[in-house]
């Protein structure tokens, strides 16, 4: 294992205990050299080496796309850019409530539309200049210039003209709802309350970049410039990119400018592209990783029956539904869409193919979002589905005019559809296809509603059930069924913003998501679960509902190796 | 001979030209374009990031331009990894790649080649059926198979291997290079076999054996040559083979290849990514193919001849 | 001259009796009768699984899940609680379907292809091969979607997608072959004697250069059925519940932990095959060989 050698001294200069001094006898020397070439057993595994010196091997999923935090999206980029960089809040991993980050403190006005954030005094970007409130300012106007091509622009939409100036509908950035009073203090203001506005600012959408470093190497909005790479690259979190091997890894180093370096316990992280889930779960058991990004479905049970076990499981805020297209007959009624959902035996596929990793679901909110419980309308019942779909004018099947399940290629997807497909035979007696599309095929018939059926995600960007119920407004970009509903458009756009309590906002979001269950134009099926096999001498990364690891707050406990043998 | 590879390296031109030019537009009609994400992307967005990439231009113009860049030798930025150009992840990709298909092919051709003239010289015996059935075993075990049984028993198991990794730890390009050859040995041996069994039958080794040759010159000298031509034929497009066939290997040993960004390039629509692989892959199999045809008149007398002439 | 005679004398022999001679002599080889005997049985047992299998093809249990063998499950079950056994009868219905089919398609495009190619030679073969060229260089998997999406998906096109990319390198080996024959001192007195050169490809060099056609043919038929599986797991090729061996394997090499049984009896049946297919083409080979009989 080649670690960059700054990084290892660093590791032993602060490190936990000496190498432990080898005595070989000499004849044995040979057969060591001889083995060597061979083995590997004998050189020392990433978990030992990393414990001893403070660096945590962490299996990161893929390659990212890149560190620009206006550029990328997806979740092993955002693991990486929340280890280098910092918002104005940053969450606590037990709690997820927000926690100071580049801000120290915050208040809102009276009509709570108005926050102030007062930066941290001892604020810093990695080569020591000070954050400051002006980086914000530049980076959100950055971060929702039209030409960024930013995907997650509209993470900013509740500030006061975002949305106007990121469509091109507006061009002056100074009436943006964001501006710095003075170097130490940022003032947003909001279109209207929004409650989960502080969770957004822990979204990378929402970071400061280093405008020096960015326009040293190009425009503010050219997505092609070399900024981000190791050795130019400047950021204001916990760690710093020390080196960037592309499809190979990706090592930080602790960053002493860092306001709060001294609660930072890990000398370096070394995040590596684990695209393929069985090699990731090997390289966990040989101690090559500290932490895996997944765990392959068949290993759930070997790995729980460990005592000690290194597998960690919690929900995660996410739903794996089906869409129906509401245009095309037979789900045009209500009536079939209903059969259709009542006939799933959620229990026994979370059970059986699931191996029990996930919770069923019968909503579109994964529950316990901050306090807000789903409504659950029904559950497995194989009569009343028969009833439904006879009363369609499907008795027992008959007349059924066909229909196709898509999904995206996937061993999970093909596994859920294959059992759907069977349950809803045995329960409705009805045929149904099975059609497996490539990704970006499949990406393109959900857009165009060109399905019957589709298998779909969707993982909260906040925890909110907003998040969730915003979808479903009519015409609503990634509402991809048809469904349209003014009364519930009403409600989501509304009511609920304008809810004066916690309570009252809930309850209406309640009365929404029964009416849309009503409907039915989506089928829930489970909630997502986080799995990750974490190795017993990582502490500090506590499971949450977002999947976060905040790795200010991770350290590693020196210990002996553990041995996984499953049987 | 010079003019025969003057020749060829001249038709190569057109052949790579109607490669581009077929690829350039079948990404583009291929549904889904480079910004489909699961979340709707806002049109405005759309609009700026395809501007960027000059895709809002007529498609005539976008091929014109795209070859004014290649002439350049300008392969254009990569769709899914803004900021690198596709020229960068060719060269970050390419030296494990070619060293693990260089590695595999040394294994394929050590392995089947042996195995396959061994077992033609005494056809219907042991020493033939023993290393076929071998061989026969190896095409039934594809690659995404072999892999993870190897790792299985000499990484997780008997810990002799690392179970990942290319170049970090001593001994991990050994189940790599083992695994992608594999499958190229077994081909090689059953080939060279039949192609020996072929020449052997031939007249003018009965006339070497009439004249009294040792059985072991008469292989060597006069069987072998024409015995590998089939094999030699294999050889040009199994390794451009291999090195498309390295995205397995690649992805089950997590080695930081080529073969990964070819595969995933045509998976997220990375129209330039794909374009430059393809590019790149084409100039190489031409070459080869041309290598494999050259070898094959080197090995056949009266080719070699009639080259010569030319 | 005497080798002229002898050509003469075997180009008269294989216009009659080649293959009453070949059939004569395949019988005489009992690996290539054992290998022909398995190949027609699993052939049966494919054309009359409807009928023979256990189970249901698609009936789940999803509560038994993954069993390993039993008595009431011979060869255990899937994590659906599918009987195993019947998976893989009806997975191989479709994978010798592809393997035959597909490699039947390749066989003979590549096969013509590359015997033009090498006998013409000059420009035709300098364009023919170049075009083998851009269609190697391609990049398969764009090809692959634009097909499925442009046909829809069905059998039959799974089938041509296979043959036509199987084709290229058979049309390589085949040119290779007949370039090397054509200079031998038959095909010159075939030429010499003014036969055509349809009759002189068809009747003297197509036989041959069979030897290599023939194993390069045994080794294409695995190679398709793993591409079926690749294709198949992409979405091209069949889907489920329908099943392949390909598809078995692949699946089975995911748990091979776990459930072994999933990939050891799909994998023993594809072996088992592809040894059957080995032991009779080498046998037919070993028959056809027309100079080798006089040994």
């Amino acid at each position: 294992m080649n670690l960059p050698r700054e990084l290892l001294a660093l590791g032993r200069k602060t490190g936990y205990f000496s190498p432990m001094p080898r005595c070989f006898p000499r004849y044995l020397l040979l057969l060591a050299a001889f083995a060597g070439l061979l083995a590997c057993s004998a050189g020392e595994s990433n978990v030992a080496q990393g414990n001893r010196d403070g660096i945590l091997h962490f299996g990161n999923g893929s390659e990212p796309q890149g560190l620009d935090p206006h550029v990328v999206t997806g979740v092993p980029e955002s693991k990486l850019i929340d280890a280098m960089f910092e918002g104005l809040t940053r969450k606590n991993p037990w709690t997820l409530e927000p926690e100071p980050g580049a801000a120290a403190s915050w208040e809102f006005s009276e009509d709570r539309r108005v926050i102030t954030f007062h930066m941290q005094p001892e604020g810093r970007w990695s080569n020591g200049e000070p954050v400051t409130a002006h980086d914000f300012v530049w980076s959100w106007r950055r971060a929702l210039d039209p030409k960024m091509g930013n995907l997650y622009a509209y993470m900013l939409y509740p500030v006061l003209n975002a949305e106007a100036y990121a469509t091109g509908m507006l061009d002056d950035p100074e009436l943006l709802g964001v501006r710095a009073l003075d170097a130490m203090t940022l003032e947003v203001t909001l279109n209207e309350p929004t409650p989960y506005f502080l969770q957004l600012m822990d979204h990378y959408s929402s970071f400061a970049v280093p405008r020096a470093t960015v326009e040293e190497f190009g425009a503010a909005t050219d997505r092609f410039t070399r900024w981000t790479r190791a050795g130019n690259i400047v950021s204001n979190g916990p760690f710093r990119l020390l080196q960037w091997q592309l499809n190979r890894r990706i090592v930080v180093e602790k960053n002493p400018h860092y306001w709060d370096a001294d609660t930072v316990r890990l000398n370096g992280v070394v995040f590596y592209p684990t695209e393929n889930l069985v090699s990731e779960e090997r390289m966990f058991r040989v101690n090559q990783l500290h932490v895996s990004n997944d765990v392959p479905l068949a290993k759930l049970p070997d790995y729980r029956k460990l005592k000690d076990s290194p597998l960690v499981e919690a929900p995660y805020l996410g739903t794996y539904f089906y869409l129906l297209n509401t245009r095309r007959p037979p789900l045009d009624d209500v009536r079939v869409r209903r059969a259709l959902s009542l006939a799933l035996d959620r229990e026994s596929l979370t059970r059986n193919v699931l191996h029990g990793s996930n919770d069923p679901a019968y909503a579109i909110t994964p529950p316990g979002t901050l306090g807000y419980q789903p409504p659950q309308l029904f559950s497995f019942d194989p009569e009343q589905a028969r009833r439904l779909l006879a009363e369609a004018g499907y008795p027992d099947g008959a007349d059924w005019p066909g229909l196709e399940l898509t999904y995206n290629t996937s061993e999970s997807h093909r596994k859920i559809a294959v059992a759907v497909q069977q349950m809803w035979k045995d329960v409705l007696n009805i045929e149904v296809t099975l059609a497996n599309q490539e990704w970006k095929v499949y990406l393109d018939s959900v857009s165009e509603m060109n399905f019957d059926v589709a298998r779909r995600g969707w993982i909260g960007d906040y925890v909110d059930p907003n998040n969730f119920l915003d979808l479903y407004i009519s015409d609503g970009g990634n509402n991809n069924t048809g469904f349209a509903d003014p009364v519930y458009d009403e409600m989501i756009l509304r009511r609920a913003p304008q809810a004066a309590t916690k309570e009252e906002r809930f309850a209406i979001f309640h009365e929404a998501e029964t009416r849309l269950m009503e409907q039915m134009p989506i089928i829930p099926i489970y909630t997502y679960a986080s799995k990750h096999l974490v190795h017993p001498s990582v502490k500090g990364m506590p499971s949450n509902l977002m999947d976060f690891v905040n790795m200010k707050y991770v350290d590693l406990e020196p210990m002996p190796l553990a041995e996984f043998e499953l049987e | 001979m010079w003019r025969f590879v003057g020749g060829r390296l001249l038709q190569a031109i057109p052949v790579i030209l109607a490669v581009i030019t077929v690829t350039f537009f079948l990404v583009r009609i291929a549904p889904g374009g480079p910004f489909d994400s699961e979340k709707a992307v806002i049109p405005e967005v759309k609009a700026a990031l395809e501007a960027q990439y000059r895709l809002d231009l007529p498609l005539g113009q976008q091929y014109l331009a795209y070859l004014s860049d290649l002439a350049r030798g300008e392969l254009g930025p990569s769709f899914k990894y803004p900021g690198r150009s596709v020229n960068e992840l060719i060269a970050a990709g390419l030296p494990a790649t070619a060293e693990l298909g260089a590695y595999a092919l040394l294994v394929a051709v050590l392995l089947g080649g042996l195995a396959g003239v061994f077992a033609s010289l005494k056809p219907n015996s042991a020493q033939d059926y023993i290393p076929m059935s071998v061989a026969m075993i190896g095409i039934c075990m594809p690659t995404f198979l072999l892999g993870p049984l190897l790792v299985l028993v000499f990484g997780i198991h008997l810990e002799w291997l690392p179970v990942s990794g290319w170049g970090d730890m001593p001994g991990d390009k050994i189940l790599p290079s083992l695994t992608l050859g594999a499958a190229y040995a077994a081909y090689i041996a059953r080939l060279s076999r039949a192609g020996m069994l072929e020449v052997m039958s031939q007249d003018y080794i009965r006339t070497a054996r009439a004249k009294g040759l040792p059985e072991w010159q008469v292989v060597t000298r006069h069987a072998l040559r024409g015995g590998l031509i089939p094999v030699v034929a294999f050889l040009g497009p199994a390794f451009a083979g291999l090195l498309a066939g390295s995205f397995v290997v690649e992805t089950i040993f997590q080695i930081p290849g080529l073969g990964r960004f070819y595969v995933q390039a045509a998976f997220n629509r990375d129209y330039t990514m794909i374009l430059g692989t393809t590019v790149f892959l084409s100039t190489l199999i031409v070459l080869f193919n041309l290598l494999s045809d050259i070898l094959a008149a080197w090995l056949n007398p009266r080719l070699r001849a009639q080259y010569g002439e030319a | 001259m005497s080798t002229v005679a002898d050509s003469e004398a075997v180009l008269a022999e294989q216009g009659t009796s080649l293959w009453q001679d070949a059939w004569r002599r395949l019988r005489k080889n009992r690996l290539a009768l054992f290998g022909l005997c398995v190949l027609v049985f699993f052939v049966l047992i494919a054309i009359l699984t409807p009928w023979l299998a256990p189970y249901a093809h698609d009936a789940q249990d999803l509560d038994l899940g993954a069993a390993p063998p039993s008595a009431a499950h011979w060869l255990g079950t899937d994590i659906f609680g599918r009987d195993l056994l019947t998976q893989i009868m009806y997975g191989g219905r479709i994978s010798l379907a592809v393997g035959f089919v597909a490699t039947a398609v390749a066989l003979v495009i590549g096969v013509t292809w590359g015997a033009v190619a090498g006998y013409v030679g000059g420009r035709v073969d300098a364009v023919m091969m170049r075009l083998v060229d851009i269609l190697y260089a391609l990049p398969f998997m764009i090809f692959i979607v634009l097909l499925m999406v442009v046909f829809g998906r069905n059998l039959l096109l799974l089938f041509l997608a296979i043959g036509a990319v199987e084709w290229l390198t058979m049309a390589r080996i085949m040119r290779g072959q007949v370039q090397s024959l054509r200079q031998q001192e038959f095909v010159e007195a075939a030429i010499s004697l003014g036969l055509s050169p349809a009759t002189i490809v068809r009747r003297h060099l197509v036989p041959n250069a069979l030897g290599p056609i023939i194993v390069y043919t045994t080794l294409t038929i695995p190679s398709v059925m793993l591409l079926e599986a690749f294709l198949s797991f992409l979405g091209l090729g069949v889907q489920p519940p329908a099943t392949s061996w390909g598809l078995l394997i692949s699946y089975g090499a995911e748990t091979m932990e776990e459930y072994p049984w999933l990939l050891i009896f799909p994998g023993a049946a594809l072996t088992l095959t592809l040894f059957a297919l080995n032991f009779f083409g080498d046998g037919l080979r070993d028959a056809l060989d027309v100079r080798g009989s006089g040994d």
